[in-house]
């Protein structure tokens, strides 16, 4: 079966469930994400990206994996939108297909001693399913 | 009251002294803590989707426990809290989410977001009052100046988690002051510390933590306090060339309740 962009995109905003009609691309998300000189695609961009239908765009972009999920977008978005939730919807897209793990276990071996546990459950939390 | 507590995995292995302290602290401060006779990891991140339902159970089996034992449940660990939080506020408010779960769970009563969830501090702030801490303080630690760190997760989204001011909170400020230091306010006091990427990308833990480090120091801040074990961990593991000792909240107030044998450590 072959799923057209349009129907991922449609996936993906049931995932992220979060009104995206409402932005005004006023990029304050973009300027308060930590992350955001790591991204591909800004936050403001990924909600563009998602209102457009362009869910390639959206699957492809680096940002998804580079995000905190710290809610710093979506707290100081002054009309509600939650670009974390598309971050979110689109890593669990992709790591729910089959092979879609991206964190592999075995190259974990030599990580700190000191990291908390807490650490380690959430990125596999983030990475994998 | 009982005060239920749910401690959390990192809190049983490599935060120890954050539960330590706490436990010591809350039965001298007359709140005991409770600790829920089964629990398991509340998975450290919030399942923001709403169909991710296998992702909530072990926050709602929590919860749950703590309504048959008096219906509050007191988190420590900052990631507990904020998953625990938003879990239970789902139950409250997702007729969906809370069908779903219940539909797993087969409870004999359902749950519906009946629980109180409190922060450690906030038991502080709202049930000891700092006042009355303020008072039984017999070590204040005068002179220090301490930078308090929120971080992301205690706050936002702050009309779920409904601790203090999203962006000028005060409950810890007004701790450091209860307890006789000096509180020190920064601009990166609630900017995230880059938490998992501590597994996946390192330069960007670096990166932030540079920026708060600077951020606290620059503004007279002598050490931090925290609440997060993730946050320690990278405000110490990740710094660069400013590098501020860094404490959990408890450990302090520890101290300052004259409870560390042998006095200062
Ligand atoms: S802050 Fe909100 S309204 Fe502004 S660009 Fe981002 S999502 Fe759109
Ligand atoms: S949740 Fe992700 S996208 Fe939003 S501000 Fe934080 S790091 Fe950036």
């Amino acid at each position: 079966m072959v799923i057209t962009e349009k129907e991922k995109a449609e996936m993906l905003s049931q995932l992220a469930a979060t009104n995206v009609s409402h932005c005004i691309q006023c990029g304050r998300c973009s300027a308060n994400c930590p992350v955001a000189w790591k991204m591909d695609v800004l936050p403001h961009r990924m909600v563009y990206a998602l209102l457009n239908g362009e869910a390639d765009t959206l699957l492809e972009a680096n940002s998804p994996w580079k995000c905190l999920s710290c809610f710093a977008c979506a707290q100081r978005c002054p009309k509600g939108v939650s670009p974390a939730a598309i971050m979110e919807a689109v890593r669990l897209t992709a790591i729910r297909s089959q092979g879609g793990n991206k964190l592999n276990p075995n190259e974990l071996e030599n990580y700190n001693d000191k990291l908390p546990q807490q650490a380690l459950v959430a990125a596999f939390r983030k990475y994998n399913k | 009251m009982i005060y239920n507590y749910y401690p959390g995995c990192t809190l049983s292995t490599k935060a120890k002294e954050l539960d330590e302290a706490a436990r010591k602290c809350a039965e001298a401060l007359g709140f005991p803590l409770v600790e829920l006779p089964e629990w398991q990891c509340c998975g450290a991140v919030y399942p923001m989707a709403s169909d991710a339902i296998a992702e909530r159970l072990s926050a709602v089996r929590a919860l749950a426990a703590a309504r048959e034992n008096g219906g509050v449940l007191v988190t420590l660990c900052s990631a507990c809290h904020h998953v625990i939080k938003r879990v239970n506020y789902d139950m409250a408010n997702n007729k969906d989410i809370q069908q779903r779960v219940n539909n797993y769970l087969g409870l004999e009563v359902p749950y519906t977001g009946e629980t109180k969830v409190l922060h450690y501090l906030e038991v502080l702030r709202d049930v000891v009052g700092f006042d009355n801490l303020k008072a039984k303080v017999v070590k204040p630690l005068q002179g220090r100046q301490i930078g308090a760190y929120y971080g992301c997760l205690l706050l936002r989204p702050g009309q779920v988690m409904s601790f203090d001011d999203v962006e000028r909170p005060e409950i810890l400020e007004n701790f450091i002051k209860a307890i006789g230091a000096t509180p020190v306010i920064y601009d990166m006091r609630n900017e995230c510390c880059a938490g998992y990427m501590a597994v996946t990308d390192k330069s960007i833990c670096k990166q932030m933590v540079g920026e708060i480090q600077d951020s606290a120091a620059n503004a007279g801040a002598g050490e931090f306090i925290t609440a997060c074990p993730l946050c320690a961990y990278n405000l110490l593991e990740n710094a660069g060339a400013t590098k501020l000792p860094v404490s959990y909240f408890t450990e302090v107030l520890a101290e300052a309740l004259g409870l560390n044998e042998g006095g200062a450590d």
